[in-house]
């Protein structure tokens, strides 16, 4: 399972941000979230959302062992176990691994609860199936 | 404290200097946020008949306690001034991000006190707070200052800026924020242009503290639930607030050729529908709304991109103007956003000079050439930048059309639409009485969202004249305004029907407070009279004649359209003032009475 996003849809009020901020930190703080929304405006128009694929690129590369998969494929930070080295990050092909050492003390990535789903008013996220990869 | 950014940020601009304060808890029980908060600073910090473009007044911006939250609707800023358009109390509110932005960097309010001797931006970066110089910037437009500090600070800064109308003095100035949201009324942006601030950016990472983390999520997702199965998301998402366009045309509501008619003969050109088949490309929400009203165009015959139109710039600058093409409209709003003026007033100003010039009042000579006859879309474009600029017939108009009639007189005061100085937003009220009334005692002047009542005429029957219109009247601007109050928007409980018992849970678990909505509808109350009380210390002889309604929505029934024929009877608005007055516990001259001020524990704030 993975989350996926359709731009067309995003209206980027961040409402999403806020959730995944609460479900990973039990903090109100969009700086916080594992999904990101780019905003392309005046021109064209746009907003660009970035999530994670649940590719596990961060996982392959952490040498403590801190990125762990739960049984519905979700790869998932083990907070004691992170040493903030930030392996993770340039690896990801999304730019959705997160380390930021003044808001957290471990990395922080979508362990795909589905919140901001629930939150989306727009429809533009959904959890789903991982299409197979193209080889 | 919980619920709170938990500061004030003051900026001394005459000294440069920035302070903070600890938000006073007993202000935050009382008055909440928002514009509760705005009104209690206007009344205790700025001294009676100060100038409002002097160095006395001050501009209040708050954020509320549902602002940047889980909660739909979170995204809405108050913006508090006395006002330079009609000398009594402003409050315009605007969406988008800068609210919640506020909170994050540990803010509920800034107070921009003095007058700076140069242009400057405030920078907010979590606690660092600086002044910084603007001269590059001035007089240049909002969207460019806008996409300036976006590609040099980062997108996660949020933006409020105001545009050459704002630092000419343009009496109707607004705020322009996330390309396409305003302050937009009251000349809000006036103010700021006079205090020569002319941006605020900020950007925050704190988190908000809330009570009960767990019960807050709980609360907050179910009414995003409630949002998301009603019944009218589809429909209101598609269309926003233009989805009133028609339904007003078809109920005699729709401001046409500067409100002569309620119904335009050319209204599909400009209809929701159309407008969301020719031009917009993408819906464009607030902070945290699961229904976003805005939508987002391209505009193919100008090659232009903006958010909007929506219902009002539509009625406005569409309509009101005899023009029917919704590309002409929406470049119109565009230029207005861009050069900072408010499209409801400008709209209006510019109606007037039609109906001017079409009656020989304006000539060639006074419009510098230009044809003002009503339809005409290049004279509109010009108007728009002569306003902003101040510069010929545009002078005159930037005064908003109470003044400017004043000085042209010859009668065409009486066709000056607006109550108190600001010019009316875009219901026709010819026949509504329960609107009309909502207009003649709205504590801005002539605006609709305080109380929107025009759908309760129509189910009670428009013309009546009966107590309880006036007591839903008064109920809907003692509640509606609340969400301007907590820092959210009204439009998940007006649109969407959601219960609003639903919010009291979630305010709950994010203040700690228990609070039930009797409770919030008396603070409303309570807020209500004060800002009546404001008016009140401000201007002599304050009283019933400000209440009054444009003669032409008592002298001149409409020739054609829904409402032709129709007008309300001058001894029924005076009637409705009597009613209104009596349930508000007011003089028979609109004034609070002394047990009605000690009744809602507002003594401390007479004189």
């Amino acid at each position: 399972m993975r989350l996926y996003a359709d731009h067309a849809k995003c209206s980027g009020c961040n409402a999403c941000r806020v959730a995944c901020s609460l479900n990973l930190f039990g903090e109100n703080n969009p700086k916080k979230a594992a999904l990101v929304i780019e905003p392309h405006f005046p021109a064209p128009g746009v907003y660009e959302v970035k999530v994670c694929t649940q590719c596990g690129d961060c996982a392959a590369v952490c040498p403590t062992e801190a990125i762990q998969q739960d049984e519905r494929g979700a790869y998932y930070v083990v907070f004691d176990d992170c040493t903030l080295c930030e392996a993770c990050v340039p690896v990801c092909p999304e730019g959705v691994m997160f380390v930021r050492a003044e808001l957290a003390n471990a990395a922080w990535k979508c362990d795909l609860c589905g919140d901001c789903v629930e939150v989306c008013g727009t429809s533009a996220l959904w959890v789903a199936e991982k299409e197979p990869a193209v080889v | 404290m919980n619920g709170y950014g938990g500061h004030i940020l003051r900026v001394d601009l005459t000294n440069g200097m920035t302070s903070k304060e600890s938000t006073p808890p007993q202000v935050a029980r009382d008055f909440i946020g928002g514009r509760g908060f705005g009104i209690y600073y206007l009344l205790r910090e700025v001294p009676r008949h100060a100038d409002p473009l002097g160095p006395q007044n001050k501009l209040i911006i708050s954020s509320g306690p549902i602002s940047g939250m889980l909660i739909p609707g979170g995204g809405k800023c108050d913006w508090t001034t006395k006002s330079p358009l009609t000398g009594g109390y402003a409050s315009a509110s605007m969406g988008g991000h800068f609210t919640a932005e506020l909170r994050y960097a540990g803010l509920d309010s800034i107070i921009l006190e003095g007058i700076s001797p140069k242009p400057v931006y405030l920078f907010i970066d979590d606690d660092k707070v600086e002044l910084r110089d603007a001269a590059g910037l001035w007089g240049k437009g909002t969207f460019e200052v806008e996409k300036h500090f976006k590609e040099k600070l980062g997108e996660e800064f949020q933006v409020a800026v105001i545009g050459p109308g704002g630092e000419n003095g343009v009496s109707y100035a607004c705020i322009n924020h996330d390309f396409g949201r305003q302050a937009g009324r009251g000349g809000v942006g006036t103010v700021m242009g006079n205090k020569k601030v002319k941006a605020i950016v900020v950007h925050g990472t704190k988190s908000v503290p809330v009570a009960d983390v767990d019960a807050y999520r709980a609360a907050g997702k179910a009414i995003f639930k409630a949002c998301k199965e009603a019944e009218g998301l589809k429909e209101w998402t598609r269309y926003g607030t233009t989805i009133v366009t028609s339904w007003c045309d078809e109920v005699g509501a729709l401001p046409t050729r500067n409100f002569s008619a309620g119904s335009f003969d050319k209204a599909k050109g400009i209809y929701g529908q159309t407008m969301r088949e020719k031009i917009v490309i993408t819906d464009k929400g607030c902070f945290g709304c699961p229904c976003p009203c805005g939508k987002y165009s391209h505009v193919r015959k100008y090659n232009t991109y903006v958010e909007g139109p929506e219902y009002e710039t539509i009625g406005l600058m569409g309509s009101n103007l005899g023009i029917d093409d919704i590309e002409a409209v929406a470049q119109a709003n565009l230029l207005a956003d861009d050069l900072g003026i408010d499209t409801i007033s400008a709209g209006n100003a510019i109606a007037w000079a039609m109906e001017c010039y079409e009656k020989g009042l304006l000539t060639g000579k006074d419009t510098g050439g230009l044809e003002l006859k009503f339809g005409n879309v290049e004279a509109t474009f010009k108007l728009i930048e002569l306003i902003a600029r101040r510069e010929g017939l545009g002078a005159l108009l930037a005064e908003g059309v109470k003044r400017a009639s004043q000085k042209v007189g010859r009668g065409s005061e009486r066709f000056a639409i607006q109550v108190k100085g600001m010019e009316q937003s875009a219901y026709a009220t010819h026949n509504a009485t329960a609107m009309l009334l909502a207009y003649m005692t709205c504590d801005v002047g002539a605006h609709h969202n305080r109380s929107w009542a025009i759908t309760y005429d129509l189910q009670v029957g428009r013309e009546k004249v009966v107590p309880e219109k006036v007591a839903r009247v008064i109920w809907l601007q003692n509640f509606r305004p609340m969400f301007d109050v907590l820092g959210g928007c009204r439009l998940q409980w007006v649109e969407l029907g959601i219960d609003r018992n639903l919010y009291m849970p979630a305010l709950e678990a994010i203040t700690g407070v228990k609070r039930t909505w009797e409770d919030l509808d008396k603070v409303g109350e309570r807020i209500w009279n004060l800002t009546r009380m404001y008016w009140v210390r401000e201007i002599e002889g304050f009283g019933r004649e400000w209440d009054l309604p444009s003669p032409r929505f008592y002298e001149e029934p409409p020739t054609s359209g829904a409402t032709k024929g129709q007008i309300t009877k001058f001894e029924d608005v005076q009637k409705l003032l009597d009613m209104y007055y009596e349930q508000r516990g007011w003089t028979s001259d609109g004034l609070p009475k002394p047990e009605t001020i000690d009744s809602l524990g507002l003594r401390a704030f007479v004189g």
